[in-house]
């Protein structure tokens, strides 16, 4: 028992009409590296932010060093030596690096001290990052270094990290993982929160899975398959897509030299993006968050014009047309933000539905909503993708991420659509879900529509897309087949690489 | 008409004190937004500072005794919108608006015993020296403690928000409320602390208008200076230093049209009198063209933990 930092011991949390934790026990080990691994809503989220003292656990205990640990607040947490890189980054965009790493810290050194230290910590762990610069200027890689700088500057004996990878192109997860195993080293234990089996098997020494807020066992990810693991996580087998035939039909997309001006002075320009999509094919688009995948998106789906001939869509000039005009022939899309832009949030899963499929689905009549129809149409997405919600009149924030996602994908699929534009179709959803929208996209593309998936997660574009093309400051690489495509050339596409080589000096 | 009646020094010593109560009221609803809260009760809070600051004046025969009061009440006021928007999350906007119409209610209600009544003077400072420099002296050197007060709030306020940890929090809390809870800062409670010292100040403004610039108490007095000086933040793009010179602008503004009115301009008055509010208009609109960005990302958004 000498060697364990953190012992949890039945941790309970019940929020009204759900159990998120249930008698939760595990120990963490002083210099390991332990993986937590469930389905959202299993109670991963939960428990972290009892061990980071954001919420206070009904029943249970923790112990610290042998000590007892029942941190009130996330101060407390953070004296006693728990740091945590959260999965949606808590960083101020408008402040700086360094004064976002003043705010997490506890005693602050002086402003100049605080710059140095950044400095010498960042060359330290192989992380370059300018102290001055403003936190909006960062690409999402950079931001993440932000936060574990911020951890690091702690000294921590615990460091909790949610999701790190889902934003990282894959030699900034090289990076990353560098880092982590070096702390490792130094006998800093790490507490890792994920999805990827497969990273969890290269990067963890042990794992523990949570299922409907219960651990349901603890193993040793080098020894057991990721199929295992993902079993164990889900309860059951999932089927995982299967490989199909393409047939190729005619051109429906034709985008020539499609450049538009970055919006409002903020986020980034297009430049000069051309390609094609044909019927019954499936092109996916990676490269790292903020190089214009949603500036792509909203060209595409009409939110914003473009000039005249640079956007075709059966063989059409849909440059000037808004996104009705769009949607009514069968270009549909799917923007990535789930609450906001996908679904507005208070109005109901009903209501959600007439404002994407009000005409093409006919629930529109002379102006007047069809709202038995409309409740209808709720109803189908809702039992066609497993959405787990009451009914079709709860608002749409009430649910949880990964449900809202498959009632926004299940949306445009349900209309069937002749193009299908899509922007992160498996952000934050578990693998059983994602296994089942995947499918629904290949489904989709078999019966003949056209789809564009743009994503962060490289494994999805790979295992869904005919061609997979990158997209960096607004620019599209060529795209190409993806047979025969490997990491180090997808790396190249993506050129986010322009401060990578500094990172491999450095470490 | 005869421009020359027009005497720049005195000018420029008017602008100061016509620019006080805006600035007080502008300094203290930066603090308000940079924390995240957007309350558009400015004009409430200024005019209950007004009518207490007056009426406790009078009273205890004490301008200063009278600022106190009328700090506190704009403070008292504003802890109504606080707990309505923090603890009820009542909309911000709403509340706002409500607050300025039931401080100008409330105010009528208090002032109708001292209408007509004349208010003890708050003494000129005596400079030495400086008050003897020729022209500038009178200009920037005779004037009374709040002039100097105000200004003095402005880099308070500057210098809290830039160099201390107090401040970083503030605006952390206005940037993004998610991002401060997760990292154990408590939202509700800094802006609560945010909304009262814009309530202080408010009523600090208001009563600088009621015991030293007209020196008396009518009914809706502020006129407008209140929404004026919620422009004015948007006007400084959030901005300390900026805050300055947009009261000193809208001050200046007013002085002139006054001065252009006495002088017999062969504008109509009704055009002279509405300049200083069409001038602010059109600055802000030119100000919004050029997009001007810089306001807190959070402001006017309702937190609460849970979400």
């Amino acid at each position: 028992m000498d060697d364990t930092l953190l012992s949890i011991q039945g941790l309970t949390k019940a929020y009204p009409g759900v159990v998120a934790n249930d008698d939760v026990s595990f120990d963490i080990r002083k210099g390991e590296i332990h993986a937590l691994l469930g389905e959202n809503g299993a109670g991963k989220s939960t428990l972290v932010k009892m061990i980071y003292g954001l919420v206070g656990p009904d029943r249970g205990t923790m112990t610290l060093d042998g000590n007892a640990f029942a941190p009130p607040k996330p101060s407390v947490a953070r004296q006693a030596g728990v740091a945590m890189v959260f999965q949606h980054f808590s960083l101020f965009d408008a402040l700086s690096v360094a004064e976002n790493v003043a705010l997490g810290m506890e005693n602050p050194p002086k402003p100049r001290d605080l710059a140095a230290r950044i400095s010498e910590v960042s060359e330290q762990y192989g992380l370059p990052l300018d102290p001055s610069r403003e936190v909006a200027s960062l690409s999402a890689g950079e931001r993440q270094r932000v936060e574990i700088i911020r951890c690091l500057l702690q000294d921590p004996r615990l460091l909790i990290m949610d999701e790190p990878t889902s934003v990282l192109t894959p030699q900034e997860v090289d990076i990353l993982f560098e880092t982590l195993r070096k702390l490792k080293s130094e006998g800093t234990s790490i507490l890792y929160i994920s999805h990827k089996l497969e990273e969890i098997r290269a990067l963890c020494d042990h794992a523990s899975i949570l299922r409907h807020g219960k651990n349901v066992g603890t193993c040793t990810p080098s020894e057991t398959s990721a199929r295992e693991m993902a079993e164990m996580m889900v309860g059951s087998s999932f089927a995982t897509p299967k490989a199909r035939d393409v047939t190729l039909g005619e051109v429906v997309l034709t985008v020539d030299n499609l450049t538009l001006p970055a919006l409002d002075g903020i986020g980034t320009p297009l430049r000069g993006i051309s390609f094609e999509l044909r019927k019954g094919e499936v092109l996916g688009i990676g490269g790292v968050a903020g190089n214009g995948q949603d500036e792509l998106l909203m060209a595409l789906s009409g939110e914003r014009l473009s000039d005249p001939g640079m956007v075709h869509f059966q063989g059409k000039d849909v440059s000037r047309q808004g996104p009705g005009e769009r949607r009514l022939p069968g270009l549909l899309s799917a923007p990535e933000e789930r609450l906001g832009h996908a679904a507005a949030p208070d109005m109901s899963l009903t209501e959600n539905g007439v404002l994407t499929a009000g005409k093409r689905a006919g629930l529109v009549k002379n102006g007047f909503i069809d709202w038995a129809k409309s409740r209808l149409f709720a109803e189908d997405v809702i039992e066609k993708f497993d959405v787990r919600t009451p009914g079709p009149n709860v608002a749409a924030r009430a649910l949880s991420g990964g449900n809202l996602q498959k009632y926004v994908v299940g949306r445009e699929i349900v209309q069937k659509p002749e193009l299908l534009v899509i922007n992160q179709p498996t952000w934050g959803v578990d693998a059983a879900a994602a296994a089942a929208i995947r499918q629904a996209l290949l489904d989709l593309a078999h019966g003949g529509a056209a789809i564009l998936v743009i994503s962060q997660d490289l494994d999805e574009l790979m295992e869904i897309s005919d061609r997979f093309g990158a997209l960096n400051e607004g620019r599209l690489s060529t795209p190409r087949p993806v047979q025969g495509l490997d990491m180090e050339q997808i790396g190249l596409m993506m050129g986010g690489a322009h401060d990578m080589e500094a990172a491999h000096a450095a470490t | 008409m005869d421009l020359s009646s027009i005497s720049p020094i005195l000018l420029v010593a008017s602008i100061m004190v016509s620019a006080t109560p805006i600035l007080f009221a502008a300094i203290g609803e930066l603090v308000v937004e940079k924390a995240g809260v957007l309350n558009l009760g400015v004009e409430g809070m200024m005019i209950t500072g007004a009518v207490v600051g007056f009426a406790v004046g009078v009273n205890t025969d004490s301008p200063l005794v009278g600022f106190v009061a009328a700090a506190g009440a704009g403070a008292a006021l504003s802890f109504v919108f606080a707990l309505l928007t923090q603890y009820l999350l009542s909309n911000q906007v709403a509340t706002g608006l409500g607050l300025t119409l039931a401080g100008l209610g409330l105010s009528a209600l208090i002032g109708k015993p001292y209408e007509g009544v004349k208010s003890p003077t708050l003494p000129k400072l005596d400079l030495g020296p400086l008050s003897d420099i020729p022209a500038l002296g009178t200009m920037f050197f005779r004037h009374d403690i709040m002039v100097y007060v105000a200004v003095l709030m402005v880099i308070l306020v500057w210098a809290f928000l830039k160099f201390t940890r107090g401040g970083l929090i503030l605006r952390a809390v206005g940037e993004s409320h998610d991002s401060a809870h997760a990292l154990g800062y408590k939202v509700v409670r800094v802006r609560m602390i945010a909304i009262l010292f814009g309530g202080a100040c408010a009523g600090l403004g208001g009563a600088y208008l009621s015991l030293v610039r007209v020196p008396q108490w009518t009914e809706g007095m502020t006129a407008g200076a209140g929404w004026i000086a919620l422009a004015i933040v948007v006007f400084a793009s959030w901005r300390p230093w900026r805050i300055l010179i947009g009261a000193y602008l809208f001050g200046g503004v007013t002085v002139l049209q006054l001065n252009l009115q006495a002088a017999g301009a062969k504008v109509p008055v009704a055009l002279l009198s509405a300049s200083p509010y069409l001038i602010t208009i059109l600055v802000l609109v030119i100000i919004s063209a050029r997009g001007a960005h810089g306001a807190p990302a959070s402001l006017g958004r309702s937190f609460h933990a849970s979400s």
